[in-house]
């Protein structure tokens, strides 16, 4: 099953080095992830799939290739664009979607965007309110869409750790901590009144590594930026921030070339780069595997004790 | 982390303990000892006086919620990660209050092992013997008992022994085979990853070391194939324009192209011709892998139905009983009509008798009891409004298990095991 490329043949399943019968760990996530989305597709009227372009949503939207295979996915893919992302994911993100002959949609708020809506002036809290939160959930609404796959992971973050594989929002998308269903066996309980809507996350049970290792095994395509390489980049405090977009720059800020890579990716403004010189997947896990920082630390929006919570509150996946 | 390795297994744990016997500083001791908790995420619970594990309050990498933080204490499940060179680990964190026993018994769900913390000074009490047995009707292999605050009784070997006797008396009643039972100090970090140099007397294994090894496979392989279908795929693209796959995850047993199966609850018969998945055609497959299957005949199959070995098929009936826990706020009563969930398919159904109620506590039974509670548990009869295709629980928990919906609000409100 982890092993790329189809074969005409029928092919040995059970590789050498595991004991009959066995999955290794990463299959077995795969499987459950499978599960999940056959699930959701089978029990809901008008789903769709959050497609953010890192690596989360590569892997996901792998998953459903292979959950569907040998159909087409029956779902669309949902873009939430911000209009400040990097310009090699709008690239790899027509690219990959093309490939995959997926359908994708692709949702700005533009009234905030036509005003002007920046993390600088405004603050990130507003900036993500608006250009994020506010936009999802216009799109969703848009599609009229009943349930909406994510990439969220459960050691991400810890106020993820909670969250359920179906996250229930009420009729304005909203997460109440205390009104979530229990999660039994492999149950997933899908019924939901008119107006409310489902937020599932088939990789809840994957951790960063998982989601390397995967991609590895898979040979799934990544954004570029995932790669080290020489990037004008200026230091803030502890931040590496890219200087592609020098509109964003604060005075007396320099840039200079740094060899740096993404470890998630976000929005230009305020996603952080790390020192790196992985510029090969194998190299990416060596370092993630002695990483000592988590990954969300690149993004300056987690930041302030209880932030992911309460945008969670508020609609954020 | 650990080292990325590739071909290691899964195992899913529950950890179960009264408030304050540790239970967040036991896994928080694990993540800090493994390396699995993250330099920036200890930055943010790190007390201000000290260096190393000593300034970290442990249980705070644990608890995660807002709510939880100011009352500190664990008031739902929350899934933690960590791997070790040998197996990937996901650890439910269950609180071990009476009035949380709906999130232990949905914690313990989907675990293969438990771990069960008690204060060696305390020593067995009536709380373990109801974790143990909610463990023990989950129908968990294994279970690992820490005996903690070692530090507190002078890491005395005697105290263990003894609390270790009783509990063997107590769970060789209760149908639970694989005990293990560990001396720790959490807070210290004896024999939770690193040995210690305080209870030399002890010679079995260290948590990390029991975790890594004790058996996982759960032997689904070796079961009756069950297969629940999912989804019927139907593509009807120009390529695939008659194409119908029925797509699910084998939820016990092995099958193979050639087999008779028996698709239920209708009866019909047929052959499986190929075993489908994304990476090509199997020759076999197996429990847990998630696969679309085509027979040779076409027959009307639908979501909600089973495919198995048309030699061993489960019960079909439209009425059962069950070991039911129940979660919701409203209590559970006769003549209440209600939805249920089993594997695949969502029955109605209505309770036609409250056989009795067990006092978790006692683990004595009530008869006449006429309702479940919030996290009472008791076993019912069910009438159904057709007929479902099951096993019983103690025979397989993938096609024994079921969720109880209140079809008015929607929400899950138990948790059930056939019997
Ligand atoms: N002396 C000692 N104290 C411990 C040990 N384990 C936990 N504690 C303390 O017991 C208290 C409760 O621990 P906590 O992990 O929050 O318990 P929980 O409620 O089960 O999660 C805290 O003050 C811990 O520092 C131990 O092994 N020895
Ligand atoms: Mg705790």
């Amino acid at each position: 099953m982890l092993t790329s490329g189809k074969t005409d043949n029928s092919i040995n399943m059970i590789d050498k080095t595991m004991p009959q019968h066995k999955l290794t760990q990463l299959q077995e996530l795969e499987s459950e992830s499978i599960h999940i989305m056959r699930e959701v597709v089978a029990e809901f009227r008008n789903p769709v799939m959050m497609y953010s372009v890192g690596k989360d949503s590569s892997v996901m939207l792998h998953l459903a290739r292979k959950a569907f295979y040998p159909g087409p996915l029956p779902f669309p893919l949902l873009h939430v664009d911000t209009g400040y992302k990097f310009q090699e994911m709008y690239e790899f993100r027509d690219w990959y979607v093309k490939k995959v002959g997926a359908k994708l949609i692709v949702h700005r708020n533009e009234d905030a965007i036509s005003k002007g809506m920046n993390p600088n002036e405004f603050g990130v809290a507003r900036c993500c309110g608006a250009l994020k939160t506010g936009a999802l959930l216009e799109a969703l609404e848009k599609g009229g869409y009943d349930a909406a796959f994510g990439g969220a992971r459960r050691d991400e973050e810890r106020s993820r750790a909670k969250e359920r594989v179906y996250s229930m929002r009420d009729s304005f998308g909203q997460w109440d901590p205390k009104n979530q269903r229990p999660e039994l066996w492999n149950l997933y309980n899908g019924r939901i009144h008119d107006g409310e809507s489902v937020r599932a996350f088939p990789i809840s049970n994957w951790t960063e590594m998982d989601v390397w290792q995967y991609i590895k095994e898979e040979n799934i395509p990544i954004v570029p930026l995932y790669y080290a390489k020489e990037r004008p980049m200026v230091e803030r405090g502890n931040h590496l921030i890219p200087a592609e977009n020098s509109q964003f720059l604060l005075e007396g800020e320099e840039p200079k070339l740094v060899m740096s890579r993404y470890r998630t990716l976000g929005c230009m403004p305020c996603t952080g780069a790390v020192r790196s010189s992985a510029t090969t997947i194998e190299e990416i896990i060596e370092e993630a595997s002695i990483a000592t920082r988590s990954e969300r630390e690149t993004r300056i929006i987690d930041h302030g004790s209880n932030s992911m919570e309460d945008k969670k509150k508020e609609g954020y996946f | 982390m650990s080292i990325a390795k590739q071909d290691i297994e899964l195992l899913r744990l529950v950890t179960v303990g009264s408030v304050d016997d540790g239970k967040s500083t036991l896994m928080g001791r694990l993540l800090y000892d493994t390396k699995g908790a993250f330099e920036d995420q200890l930055q943010a619970v790190r007390k201000d006086e000290g260096e190393g594990a000593d300034g970290i309050d442990l249980a705070q990498l644990t608890d995660g919620l807002a709510a939880e933080r100011e009352q500190g204490i664990t008031i739902d499940v929350a899934y933690r990660y960590f791997a070790t060179p040998r197996r990937k680990f996901i650890m439910a964190d269950c609180p071990g209050h009476e009035q949380y026993t709906r999130n232990m018994v949905t914690g313990a769900s989907t675990a293969n092992a438990a771990v069960i913390l008690i204060d060696a000074r305390k020593g067995v009490l009536q709380q373990t013997r109801r974790h143990t047995h909610i463990i023990s009707l989950l129908g968990l292999p294994h279970l690992i008992v820490a005996i903690n605050k070692m530090d507190l009784i002078d890491y005395d070997e005697a105290t263990f022994l003894q609390i270790k006797e009783e509990l063997s008396e107590f769970c060789a009643r209760q149908n639970i085979h694989d005990l293990i039972c560990i001396p720790v100090s959490a807070l210290a970090g004896d024999m939770v990853v690193e040995r210690g140099n305080n209870m030399p007397w002890y010679e079995g294994k260290t948590v990390l070391e029991t975790l890594e090894t004790i058996d996982v496979s759960g032997h689904l392989d070796e079961n009756e194939f069950r297969f629940p279908v999912q989804y019927v795929s139907r593509p009807q693209t120009k390529e695939l324009p008659d194409f119908r796959g029925f797509m699910g995850r084998i939820a016990s047993g092995t099958v193979k192209p050639g087999d008779e199966i028996l698709q239920l609850p209708a009866g019909k018969r047929s052959k499986i011709k190929e075993i489908i998945t994304f990476d090509g055609n199997l020759d076999e497959a197996f429990a847990p892998q998630s696969v679309t299957l085509t027979l040779e005949d076409e027959i009307d199959i639908s979501r909600g139905d089973i495919i198995v070995h048309a030699d061993k098929p489960p019960h079909t009936a439209k009425e059962l009983k069950a070991i039911v826990c129940w979660m919701g706020e409203e209590p559970l009563s006769p003549h209440k009509k209600y939805l249920i969930k089993h594997t695949t398919n969502t029955v109605k159904a209505m309770v036609s008798e409250i056989n009795y109620r067990t006092d978790i506590n006692e683990l004595t039974r009530d008869e006449s009891a006429n309702e479940l509670a919030m996290n009472e548990i008791g076993k019912v009869s069910l009438k159904l409004m057709k007929p479902l295709t099951f096993d019983r629980f103690e025979d397989n928990r993938a096609t024994g298990n079921f969720i109880i919906i209140d079809s008015f609000t929607n929400n899950t409100v138990g948790a059930a095991m056939i019997c």
